[in-house]
């Protein structure tokens, strides 16, 4: 199949139908609207629901009311309306539902704007809804990369019966990029036998978040984390660069990740023995290939479109065994090669230890660079 | 001995489960499920009928019923039950929802379903205070009405005046049939049964969105013996939530209804 120029909002709704999409419902919000313009078209014109619902609040429980058929189902939105989703995504998770969420991430926090962001990373990785449960997050790094990833979500979600993020930035949302689409996937239309409406289900089904006596709770939550356990054994997924003979390692995804390369390839023309790990699922987190590279390299530099979010979880896994170093850019600003490029000689040419407070040393030097705004 | 000839008059719909409720004595929750269970046995569509449960009093509605149900979260019936019947067109599809679920937390959820005209069912408890949680004020709360969070009686300046839910969804041009009945006597629960088979014929015949408005008694927290609840009902409620129909769609006026 011939490569095609597309917007990323758009290659990702194109590939949601091939993936054999039932149902979607969304509500615009910059910078994901496009995703959903295009389904308004393509839904119906293959007999297919699309809904533009009242509101994101509106749209998850329209996807937790089509995920309960167990046929693929699907939302869209931008950070704050993921914030407002995730009372549903909370009973998602607790109704044992698959579902996939696209979550194109934009400056914060409030209203913030509408520039690429990676600062999302909490609220999807650590759950900002209320209660015990996982999303399966997936961070693509190029429009190709996300049209992949959104063939494997739908397949993962119904494994699983989870939901699955699919953690996209403004960037890869807006940017135009040549990629292969996958071809059409035959479309489930009966529901399987756990769901409502299944014409294979033995009784009644019932399908709720509510277990009122609190041991049922307690053992449903032991289900769900051993079956979170298996997710963290086989999906697993990160791209390495230049691991082999590397002696200090740059931690970064999606578009950041893919910055960093730049920077990463940059260093290594210098001589400088550096390598990438780009973490694809941020949950499960590729924790194993960072404990492993904690025993020989002599540090990590971490680098986000956030406050370092992902950063608390390297901290977390690296133990202060080597130093950890941090550069980021917030609200929507995007950082350029040679920032990234200046932190490596930093920790390369550093006398740091490993108690030091990343975040305070990286704040110290933004505050000079962009000021405070006061 | 001469056989005497039994016939059964009364007896448990097929739609019900042989299970204990958990609702107070007296409540009304009962005659409504009671009511719907019958329709839809009438109608044929037990088994092709999905209901969403609400949070509030009927939060456990599904361990009645027999056929498939889901749980929404508060409010959010009408947006659950719009996933499932677009999924599920061929479904016969309701909510039931008290009045703090759909006039208060849910009232976007409802008013964007009505206007969108989804092709389901609504059954909505109007006991003008929140069940579940012991009796607080909800929108549906009357003037002067005394409840666990109006200890004085509502006071319409400070705390506002009730919402009329029925007449507020009749303008919206997505809603085929919309009607407000009672629960508080043998005559208005014949009735509401046929404003339920009304509401459910409509969609089953596509024609729209449909919400009937039952209200209903809350002894546990009116704080008042059966009898005197349905006499406060018919003494207070109705006068200001009259029984009738606000919205019927030219289509529903024309729709003939098979059986009974």
């Amino acid at each position: 199949m011939a490569l095609e120029l597309i917007k990323g909002n758009i290659a990702v709704a194109e590939a949601a139908m091939r993936a054999g999409l039932v149902s979607y419902f969304g509500y615009p919000i910059t910078p994901q609207t496009e995703l959903l313009e295009h389904l308004s078209a393509r839904m119906p014109e293959l007999g297919r629901a699309f809904v533009q619902a009242e509101s994101e609040l509106g749209a998850i429980n329209m996807v937790y009311g089509a995920a309960c058929t167990g046929l693929r189902a699907m939302t869209s939105s931008s950070s704050p309306g993921i914030s407002l989703m995730q009372e549903g995504l909370s009973y998602l998770a607790g109704t044992e539902l698959p579902a996939v969420i696209v979550d194109v991430v934009r400056g914060g926090p409030g209203l913030g704007n509408i520039a690429p962001s990676q600062a999302d990373y909490t609220q999807v990785v650590h759950g900002g809804g209320h209660g015990e449960y996982h999303l399966i997050v997936l961070a693509p790094a190029s429009v190709q990369e996300a049209v992949d990833l959104t063939t494997m979500a739908f397949d993962i979600a119904e494994k699983y019966r989870m939901v699955v993020c699919l953690l996209l930035d403004g960037f890869i949302g807006q940017m135009m990029e040549p990629v292969e689409l996958p071809e059409f996937k035959p479309v489930r239309t009966t529901p399987p036998a756990w769901a409502i409406g299944s014409p294979d289900s033995k009784g009644q089904v019932v399908l709720t978040s509510i277990n009122i006596d609190p041991p049922t709770q307690e053992r449903f939550n032991v289900k769900m984390m051993t079956r979170w356990q298996e997710v963290e054994k086989n999906e697993v997924r990160y791209k390495g660069y230049f691991l082999d003979d590397a002696e200090y390692v740059v931690i970064s995804y999606g578009t950041a990740g893919r910055i960093s390369l730049s920077a990463v390839r940059a260093s290594r023309e210098q001589g400088l023995k550096i390598g990438l790990v780009r973490p694809i699922s941020l949950s499960p987190f590729p924790a194993k290939v960072v404990d492993e590279l904690a025993d020989r390299v002599k540090g990590f530099l971490v680098v986000e479109m956030s406050n370092g979010q992902m950063l608390d979880d390297i901290i977390s896994i690296v133990a202060r065994r080597v130093p950890v170093e941090f550069y980021g850019r917030m609200g929507g600003m995007v950082p350029y090669p040679d920032e990234i490029s200046k932190a490596i000689d930093s920790l390369v040419n550093g006398k740091h230890d490993v108690n030091i407070d990343a975040r305070a040393e990286w704040l110290a030097g933004l505050r000079e660079l962009v000021g405070t705004g006061e | 001995m001469t056989e005497t000839d039994v016939k059964v008059v009364y007896k448990r719909p097929l739609g019900f489960t042989d299970r204990t409720t958990h609702y107070c004595p007296g409540c009304t929750h009962g005659v409504a499920h009671r009511l719907i269970a019958e329709v839809l046995e009438e109608m044929g569509e037990l088994n092709n009928t999905i209901g969403v449960a609400p949070v509030g009093c009927a939060v456990f509605a599904y361990n009645y019923f027999n056929f498939d149900f889901v749980e929404a979260a508060h409010g959010r019936a009408p947006a659950m039950a719009t996933g499932i019947k677009r999924t599920l067109p061929n479904k016969i599809v309701f909510t039931y929802q008290g009045d703090g679920d759909l006039a208060s937390m849910g009232m976007g959820e409802i008013v964007a379903a009505a206007a969108r005209g989804e092709h389901f069912t609504v059954i909505f408890i109007n006991n003008t205070n929140y069940g579940m949680t012991g009796g607080q004020m909800a929108p549906t709360t009357l003037p002067g009405q005394k409840t666990s969070s109006s200890p004085l009686g509502r006071d319409v300046e400070t705390q506002g005046y009730p919402i009329r839910t029925a007449e507020l969804l009749a303008t919206l041009d997505g809603a085929a049939f919309v009607a407000r009945r009672s629960l508080h006597d043998a005559r208005s629960i014949r009735n509401a049964k046929r404003a339920i088979r009304t509401a459910f014929e409509a969609q089953k015949q596509g024609l729209g969105f449909s919400m009937i408005e039952l209200l209903s008694i809350c002894p546990t927290n009116w704080g008042l013996k059966t009898a005197a609840a349905r006499t406060w009902l018919a003494e207070h409620m109705l006068p200001y939530y009259p029984v009738g129909d606000f919205k019927v769609s030219t289509a529903v006026s024309e729709m003939k209804i098979g059986g009974n």
